[in-house]
């Protein structure tokens, strides 16, 4: 069996590993970094993130640091560390700034410098765009940049198995090498994951078809804990059918949402913000319209109207193509001409493996950044443009780290015997086997289960159900058989675990979420309306066991702002 | 609105290569990836090809669909008829069924130095650069390449010979040559000047023809020769 060796091995190459891998690559011309990913790296779902990245840049124009970290820590309602937000917003600006030099093509005010626009819940202009393809533009930047550093080596198409850590500290990866269909092993002094959240547990979503939290998954398997899981965050605007992002941006540049009788509603649940409140209250507000009956009828059931048509054609054209062609290739829908139809959609994962605010997770020479961490600076809701900021930021600390990590340590080897059970594990027990269940049944099945009982709204008794049919569907999973049995990209077997790997986040999720019981941020409950500080002020972790999660709390990191009631 | 269409996939398995007809029922507004994964998901768990983002912005998924490369993410089904011709792109190896080797096309594009070269680069403390709307408007477009190799699969030069550069690599070369940030014009010039560079290009302009982001490599192309040939005219003069 092929052994490889690198100092660092980055799973995922997305902004938070292309930007942690140039992190290394700058500290260190002699340590080795393998960069890993199981499509090749612009590929990556960042290149989906459209409206742009937040960053405090014009402080002579208005704008502070503190103001950046206030709308982030009452954006999360309260459940943000407040010290890893502080250094976030310090942080991000220089981020900015260096992708300017390495070429991205940021959009511009007239006289040159950095453009800026508005974002929901951020109350100052300070959302750095490029057009409505910010995640596109800062993904072929970073790639292109990646290119200049020698000891940066890719492994492109290689999907990740496992995790392997002895006396609490990380040795190696295993991946299959897809063209050849090969399990190799990765050995390594320290581990970055970054391989983005779990989106695809849900059927309605904005995430590209390879966002199943395969990192999230292994990571959690072998015993690292995960970090408010049960907060997850539904975009108000996926178009119809397909769930694809209309960016916030839309309403930032100044687009409305009106229910059938032709309504701005958001003056009800926002007075102040009306479009531009966060998310997770934009998104109950259109719900709730939709419950109501005020949405429209569609072919594809409710919906509500984003209008872009007093924008003007120019303005859509230079801030909003993207948009644009996305609604007249997928929906047949010019938003020039008549309203988008759109309803809230899964869009982002608040939760993940638990770090602290320099991306360590409780495995020695084991880091998480992006979306797969929970830092945590978004708590219980993140604010639009706050994630691709935080890939920036804590990928760069996550490759810093990693260097310093392994200076002056050696390789503790992957043994025989685990390299031989690796193989059996997947080839023998798992491609070898025959059985009567089909994995996209399953996958299926887990998709409905998650948009019905763990979506806007929640019940303590829809949740209880939810869990029970996530048990059924994991153990008819022992019984699936896979079709193909041939090595060479073998994308049914790839696929075939990547559902394992949802199965099991799915049950993270809905067991935090029963057991969380209150409403904070997106994590909204019928049976619990009120925030609770007094009991649920923490974060929830969740380990794994062969029986399901085992839940645990720690308290969140309050340092100046304390908690209010949180009105826009 | 549904009805019944039938996907006729090339197919390789390693070994040997052949044609598979699938048929089902697809409604109005199924695109032709959907289609492929109804019939991974249903028909055959073994069918191979690439994916990832559903909206034309990963370039995963580009496959010739009735002789023409295409993203079958953003190409409905009705739009094509009833009857579609799947098959990998052309210019590059084939894997398995639609999955072809990318690595040769990803390595062209690495050989132009498609970064920002610049003799101030200053790692620890970056600087804000100005770049009016107007100078980002003169390169802009050519940044919008989601190297899918639509553009590769459809070119005559590139077909018969294997160390041409192709279009999207030299399209990358032009957006950085053309960027008021770079200083690097010189280095470029000298690697899409070379025998396998701006010159071997047929100019039939199927690259753009085909291009999913209306990209036009042929005018990049184009543009790039001019660059290069006022740049050989000033070398002989110096």
């Amino acid at each position: 069996m092929e052994v490889i060796r690198h100092d660092i091995v980055i799973i995922g190459a997305g902004l938070a590993g292309l930007r942690a891998a140039i992190a290394a690559a700058e500290k260190s011309k002699e340590v080795s970094i393998a960069l890993i990913s199981k499509t090749y790296p612009i590929r990556c779902h960042s290149v989906c993130a459209e409206g742009g990245t937040a960053a405090v840049l014009r402080e002579d124009e208005g704008d502070s640091f503190d103001l950046h970290a206030w709308d982030t820590i009452k954006g999360a309602d309260f459940l943000a560390d407040q010290d890893a937000v502080e250094f976030f917003v310090r942080e991000i600006p220089k981020e900015i700034l260096r992708l300017d030099n390495w070429g991205c093509p940021w959009s511009r005010r007239e006289d040159g410098k950095i453009a800026q626009r508005a974002f929901g819940g951020q109350s100052f202009n300070r959302t750095v765009f490029a057009a409505d393809r910010t995640g596109f533009h800062e993904v072929h930047t970073l790639y292109e940049r990646s290119l200049m550093y020698p000891n940066i080596v890719r492994y492109d198409e290689y999907f990740v198995t496992n995790l392997f850590i002895e006396d609490n500290a990380v040795k190696g990866v295993s991946a299959i090498h897809l063209k050849t269909g090969d399990l190799v092993f990765f050995n390594a002094k320290a581990v970055i994951l970054a391989t983005g959240g779990a989106g695809r547990l849900y059927g309605f979503t904005t995430y590209s078809h390879q966002v199943t939290g395969d990192g999230l998954a292994i990571a959690y398997r072998a015993g690292v804990p995960l970090k408010d899981m049960e907060f997850v965050q539904f975009h108000p605007t996926g178009l119809i059918p397909s769930g694809i992002l209309m960016t916030e941006a839309c309403r930032g540049e100044g687009g409305y949402l009106r229910n059938r009788n032709g309504e701005r509603f958001m003056e009800k649940y926002a007075p102040e913000r009306m479009e531009l409140a966060p998310r997770d209250v934009v998104a109950r507000a259109m719900w709730t319209e939709i419950i109501e009956g005020r949405g429209f009828e569609g072919p594809y059931g409710p919906y509500i109207a984003l209008d872009l048509t007093h924008l003007g054609e120019e303005k859509i054209e230079e801030r909003l193509p993207l948009i644009r062609d996305a609604a007249r290739k997928f929906a047949g829908i010019d938003p020039v001409e008549e309203p988008i139809p759109v309803k809230p959609v899964a869009h982002y994962t608040m939760g993940g493996v638990h770090t602290n605010m320099w991306t360590e997770t409780p495995v020695k020479g084991l880091y998480a950044a992006g979306e797969v961490a929970a830092v945590s600076i978004h708590g219980a809701n993140r604010l639009g443009s706050n994630s691709t900021a935080e890939c920036l930021v804590f990928g760069r600390v996550a490759g810093e780290k990693a260097v310093e990590f392994v200076q002056g340590k050696s390789f503790s080897e992957i043994t025989k015997e685990e390299m031989l059970a690796e193989e059996k594990r997947l080839f023998d027990e798992f491609l070898g086997r025959s059985g009567d269940e089909n994995p996209y049944e399953i996958k299926k099945e887990l998709n409905e289960t998650m948009d019905k009982n763990f979506w806007i709204f929640r019940t303590g008794e829809e949740m209880k159900e939810g869990i029970k049919k996530i048990q059924e569907l994991k153990r008819r999973y022992e019984n699936i058989e896979i079709v193909d049995k041939k090595r060479g990209f073998n994308t049914d077997l790839m696929q075939a675990m990547e559902i394992g790997f949802m199965l099991d986040l799915a049950e993270a999720v809905a067991v935090g979420a029963y057991a969380r019981m209150e409403s904070r941020g997106a994590h909204y409950r019928l049976d619990y309306p009120k925030r609770d500080d007094e009991n649920w002020l923490k974060h929830t972790l969740a380990y794994y066991t062969p029986e399901g999660p085992k839940l645990e709390y720690i308290p969140v990191t309050i340092t100046k702002w304390q908690p209010v009631e949180r009105k826009y | 609105m549904e009805r019944e269409v039938l996907f006729r996939i090339r197919r390789f398995d390693g070994e040997k290569e052949y044609w598979q007809d699938f048929r089902f029922t697809a409604r109005k507004g199924m695109t032709v990836l959907e289609g492929l994964y109804f019939i991974k998901e249903n028909l055959d768990g073994s069918l191979a090809f690439r994916a990832s983002c559903r909206m034309g912005i990963c370039g995963s998924c580009a496959v010739k669909i009735n002789g023409k490369p295409r993203l079958a993410c953003e190409t409905q089904i009705f739009d094509v008829g009833d009857v579609l011709e799947i098959e990998p792109l052309d210019n590059m190896p084939v894997l398995k069924d639609l999955i072809v080797d990318m690595d040769g096309f990803f390595r062209k594009h690495e050989a132009v130095k498609p970064y920002l070269i610049r003799k101030d680069d200053d790692y620890e403390n970056p600087k804000e650069l100005l770049q009016t709307p107007k100078e980002l408007h003169a390169y802009y477009d050519f940044s919008l390449c989601i190297k899918c190799g639509a553009c590769y699969s459809a070119c005559p030069a590139s077909a018969t010979r294997s160390d041409y550069l192709g279009p999207a690599a030299i399209t990358a070369a032009y957006r950085f040559c053309a960027d008021s940030r770079d200083e690097g014009r010189e280095d470029r010039l000298a690697l899409v000047s070379g025998s396998e560079g701006v010159w071997r290009c047929h100019f039939n302009a199927e690259c753009s023809e085909v291009c999913p982001k209306s990209i036009e490599p042929a005018k990049a192309i184009q543009k790039m020769r001019l660059m290069s040939a006022i740049h050989m005219i000033k070398s002989i003069f110096r």
